[in-house]
Order: structure tokens, then C-alpha cells, then sequence
């Protein structure tokens, strides 16, 4: 029972390494991995329910006592996550099953979604800083491997950018680790907070705040770090992009809400200011590329984009009402890209092509998808009774309430885009004069669109259940806002 | 001696970005295995440089080297190891498949409007 925290990293890490004792036996992968993914599922959602009963569950490994050992920490936040990112991986798994070549699933693809489920699961639980690390090089290599699996042309020579960035900033976490180290020498999450707080130097701190940032910022897209992101994130199969755009981008963003709500919080602000103005560049930017492409997975693509600046916004107000927001957010935002990458995946699927002027009257043949599609547009934009409302909500009242005008207005505004470019994709792809399609997959795309309307059913039910969600959020907010309170947890023998 | 080893990370640093700059892949590569190298270095040197024993538990002997930046040494670089294997393969057949080595010739604009 106290080892319940390390569950979702132990139960795809041990289904992974079975596996790879038989790659070529496809019917045994996906079944094991499925089941793996279920496993996960309620593990974590038993540490959900645990977390929320008895506070913050730590796991001191080997029993060192804990600025020694490595800690892992489910506080609420990180116990949501790992609950979200396994349910995206589930639903993922089984629209691959569908979409994949045998070929293609031969090749170690399942062992690598299991290992990026391990990589994610360790980044969001960690809570040292040099295992996160280590956490964050477990999926970014399993991801190396899926952005470049079926040896496309397009996939190799943007696989070699994403490898090269994130090389670089794999590079530059290590030095900013180092930095921080001299500086504190601690690498115990919580330890470092106490003894930044005791250190009283917010010359050196705001500049490792501000390394920490450019880290992270490369992870998780934000304004002038994204440029390999629409690239890169355009090469790869619909089901590895939905997992990249729903959960790779988000670790950055933890990372970012991790350490400026632990250690960068005692500088007078200077850091939220930077993080705020680049947050809310980051929506501009991304609007400007979600208005610009007719191509349906840049829309998208552009969207998560605008979606990291609508969070670290969120983030960077540090009340409680933009921190609430920002959560509410990021989860949301997690569920429907996968949603919508795996929608426009069909839409693909069936025109042959992701550019819009190949599409077309699709609501004749296909109305549950043109539907289904069609609520998760309204609830990526955030309409009321669906998912990104309150969330949007929140964080625009939290930035009022921090005295500032520009900012929610901006996010507001940024909310008009987002459903002008998603209503973009329907009104080209579904509505208009039907075309003759030649996509390979056409026959697949209701086993497909099973999968995508289950996510979408999460959203519906997570944006219409705000209320029973609440209460998780609330618990999620008090260690960002109270750091004290995430310390005493780790560090309390 | 903290200070010597600082301008050398930093020239480590400069060369790096100069390599990881310039058009050829392989060039690249060699950048990205300079900023590891670099990095590695800076983390040692983080840690400080004060002179004493090798960090393994003997008699007579009070003053040790920092272990803990080791460890953390030894971890990063079998990662950057890892790394710079697949990397290196991965730039062989993207030499295979594109006939290029040219960062300028692959540019990812065709499919895209």
C-alpha cells in the first residue's frame, strides 16, 4: 500500500520488458499492452483516491531517509496526471491497433508506447530533480523511436531536428542541474525549496529560474523555443502524434509549474513576469499559425501551442483561482487533442490527405464523425457546459484578480481563433460538396472513431462533472501555492 | 582551479554551438557530443574541485571528493552515449534515404502549403 505511487511506473516498465521477448507476435503485443494500459489505469486511479484521502503520498526508495534518497511524490497534481496521460495512452493503443500496419507494429512500437507511458508516469511522480532527468531522457528516446518508426523520408529528415533540440536541451538541463547544485547542494526537490528560501539570493536563483525556464520552455514549446515543434510534430502517424501532442508538451509544462511554484517563487516576481509575457507571446504566435494553415493537422498542430500559452499563463498569475484554471486546463487540453488528432486522423484516413482542399461534405457518409468532431471543437474552444470552459474561465478571472488586462483579454480573444480554425476543419472537411475520397483506410473509420468518441465522452463528462472534479483540483492547487505544505509531506521524518 | 575548468567549459561551449551551427549533419553530431562533454565538465566543476580522495571508503582518510556529481556524471553520460548512437545512425540512413547531408536540403516544406 505505501508503494502505491510507484505502480505506474512499475507496470509498463515490467509489461515492456516482457515484450520485447517476442516482438514478431502481434496479437500477444496488443493484447498485453492493452491490458498493461488498463492496469495502469487502475492503479492510478486508486492512487487518486488515496491521495485524496491521506494527503501526499511519498515512497523513499530503498528506505533512504528522504534529502538522501530519491523521494517519489504523488501529490494530487502529479496523481491527476499520471491518471490522464494512462487513460490517453489506453485509448491511443487501441486506435493503433486499428490504424497500424502488422509490419509497422512489429517493429518495438507497442514496447516503445509503454515506455513513454513509463518516462511520463516517472517525470510527473519524481521529486528530485536529477531523476527527473533521467525520467524525462526514458520517454524522450522512446519518442525518437516512434517519430522516426516507417522510415518515411519526411519522418527521417524531421526526426533528426527533434532529436538535435532536444539533445540540446537535454544538454542544458544537465548545466542548469549543475547550477543548482552549487548553489544549494541538494538535489531533493523539496530539500532545494527549504534551502533557497534559507540562502535569501535572488540574484543567482532568478538566473537559474530563468535557465530552468529556457529547459523546459524547449520541452514544451513555448514562444521564441516551438519552432521545431510544428515540424516535427507533422512527420509522424496519427496515433504517435496524438500521444506527442497530448502528453509530451504537458511534462514541460509540469516541469515549469513543478520548480517556479518550489523554487522560483522568493525573487519578488521577476521570473512570472518573463514566464507571463513569453506565455502570452506563445498565444499569439500560436493563433497566428492556427489562422494561417489549411493543412487539418497544423491546425491542430498550432493549437497545442496556443493551449501550452493559455496554461503557463495560467501558471504565471500564481493565485489560486489562474493555478486552479491552469490545472483544469491541462487536463482538458490533454484529453481533446488526443481526441482531436485521433478525428482528424480518420478525417485523413478517408480523404487520402490531411490538406483541406482534398476534403469536403463528409457529414453524408460519416455523420458520427462529423459530429463527434464537432463537439470537440466546441469544447476545445471552450463553450460552457463542455470541458474548457471552467478552466478558461478560471484563468481569465485569476488574471483580473492579479490586476492585469492585457492578458485575459488576449486569451480571450485567442478563444475566437481557436474555434475559428477548428470550425475550419469542419466546415471544409465535413460540410460542402462531397468528393470522391481514395484514402486507403476509409473502411476502418468507424473501428477508429470508437476510440476518439470515447475520449471525447471523457471531456463531455469532465467539463459537465466540473463540480465532482473540483474538489481534486482544489487539493492539486494547495502544494503550488503553498510550498510548505509539498515539503513538510517529502521531508517529514 | 574552479576558474580554469570554467573557461574551458565555456570553450567546450563555444566550439559546441559553432559546430551544431554550421550545415553538415556530422558536424552537428560532433557539436552535440562537445555540449555533453561540456556539460559532464560543468557539472564537476559545479561541485567543486577541493582536493581529496577518491570517493571510495578506506582507513585513515577524512577528506573525500564530492560522490554525489559522479553518479550523476556516470548517468548522463551513458544517457548522452545512448543518444549519440541512435543519432548516429540515424543521420547514416537519412544519408541513405535523402542522399544528403546538407541541413539546407532538408528542409520540410513540400508537404505543407
Amino acid at each position: 500500500m505505501i508503494n502505491l505511487p510507484l505502480l505506474p511506473i512499475l507496470i509498463p516498465l515490467l509489461a515492456a520488458v516482457i515484450l520485447m521477448l517476442f516482438p514478431k507476435h502481434i496479437a500477444a503485443q496488443r493484447v498485453i499492452s492493452i491490458v498493461t494500459a488498463i492496469a495502469t489505469i487502475i492503479a492510478s486511479a486508486v492512487l487518486v483516491a488515496a491521495v485524496k484521502q491521506n494527503g501526499i503520498l511519498t515512497v523513499n526508495l530503498g528506505s533512504w531517509p528522504a534529502p538522501y534518497g530519491i523521494p517519489l511524490v504523488s501529490d494530487m497534481l502529479s496523481a491527476l496526471l499520471v491518471l490522464t496521460t494512462s487513460i490517453i495512452v489506453l485509448f491511443v493503443l487501441w486506435y493503433a491497433i486499428y490504424y497500424s500496419d502488422r509490419e509497422y507494429e512489429s517493429y518495438f512500437f507497442y514496447i516503445s508506447v509503454l515506455f513513454l507511458l513509463v518516462g511520463l508516469n516517472g517525470a510527473f511522480t519524481t521529486g528530485d530533480i536529477f531523476n527527473l532527468f533521467v525520467f524525462f531522457e526514458v520517454f524522450l528516446i522512446s519518442s525518437y523511436l516512434l517519430i522516426v518508426l516507417g522510415g518515411k523520408k519526411g519522418q527521417l529528415r524531421e526526426s533528426i531536428k527533434y532529436v538535435l533540440i532536444n539533445v540540446i536541451s537535454s544538454a542544458l538541463f544537465v548545466a542548469a542541474v549543475a547550477y543548482l547544485y552549487a548553489v544549494v547542494g541538494s538535489l531533493n526537490m523539496a530539500d532545494i525549496s527549504q534551502r533557497i528560501e534559507a540562502l535569501n539570493e535572488p540574484g543567482i536563483i532568478s538566473v537559474i529560474g530563468i535557465f530552468f525556464l529556457i529547459v523546459f520552455g524547449l520541452k514544451g514549446a513555448i514562444f521564441p523555443l516551438y519552432f521545431w515543434l510544428p515540424g516535427s510534430y507533422h512527420a509522424p502517424p496519427i496515433p504517435v502524434l496524438a500521444l506527442f501532442g497530448a502528453l509530451l508538451t504537458k511534462v514541460g509544462i509540469y516541469a515549469i509549474m513543478r520548480t517556479f511554484s518550489l523554487f522560483f517563487y522568493q525573487d519578488g516576481g521577476y521570473v512570472h513576469i518573463v514566464l507571463g509575457a513569453l506565455a502570452l507571446l506563445t498565444v499569439i504566435i500560436g493563433s497566428i499559425g492556427a489562422l494561417a494553415y489549411r493543412d487539418v493537422k497544423m491546425i491542430i498542430i498550432y493549437n497545442i501551442i496556443i493551449a501550452v500559452g493559455v496554461i503557463l499563463y495560467g501558471v504565471a498569475v500564481m493565485t489560486p483561482d489562474g493555478l486552479e484554471g491552469a490545472i483544469f486546463y491541462l487536463l482538458h487540453d490533454m484529453v481533446i487533442k488526443a481526441a482531436l488528432f485521433l478525428l482528424v486522423g480518420i478525417m485523413m484516413a478517408i480523404a487520402g490527405s490531411s490538406h483541406l482542399k482534398d476534403m469536403g461534405g463528409m457529414i453524408r457518409d460519416y455523420p458520427w464523425i462529423g459530429w463527434t468532431y464537432f463537439i470537440g471543437a466546441l469544447s476545445l474552444a471552450g463553450i460552457p457546459p463542455l470541458s474548457g470552459f471552467i478552466g478558461k474561465l478560471l484563468i481569465v478571472r485569476g488574471g483580473f484578480a492579479a490586476g492585469d488586462m492585457i492578458g485575459p483579454l488576449l486569451i480571450l480573444i485567442s478563444s475566437l481563433v481557436v474555434l475559428y480554425s477548428a470550425m475550419k476543419i469542419f466546415t471544409n472537411g465535413f460540410w460542402g460538396t462531397p468528393r470522391e475520397y481514395h484514402g486507403a483506410k476509409a473502411h476502418l473509420a468507424t473501428r477508429l472513431w470508437v476510440p476518439a468518441a470515447a475520449l471525447i465522452l471523457i471531456a463531455i463528462a469532465y467539463g459537465v462533472g466540473a463540480e465532482a472534479v473540483r474538489p481534486f483540483i482544489t487539493q492539486a492547487v494547495e502544494p503550488l501555492v503553498n510550498p510548505a505544505i509539498y515539503i513538510d509531506a517529502v521531508l517529514k521524518e | 582551479m574552479e576558474f580554469l575548468m570554467s573557461i574551458i567549459v565555456g570553450i567546450l561551449f563555444t566550439c559546441a554551438v559553432y559546430l551544431i551551427l554550421s550545415k553538415s549533419l556530422i558536424r552537428i553530431i560532433i557539436g552535440t557530443v562537445l555540449l555533453g562533454h561540456g556539460s559532464h565538465l560543468l557539472l564537476l566543476t559545479m561541485s567543486g574541485l577541493k582536493s581529496g580522495s577518491a570517493p571510495v571508503l578506506m582507513d585513515n582518510i577524512s577528506e573525500y571528493a564530492d560522490p554525489l556529481p559522479q553518479a550523476l556524471v556516470l548517468t548522463a553520460i551513458v544517457i548522452s552515449f545512448g543518444v549519440t548512437a541512435f543519432f548516429l545512425v540515424l543521420a547514416y540512413r537519412a544519408y541513405q534515404e535523402l542522399g544528403t547531408d546538407n541541413m539546407e536540403q532538408m528542409r520540410g516544406t513540400e508537404s505543407h502549403d
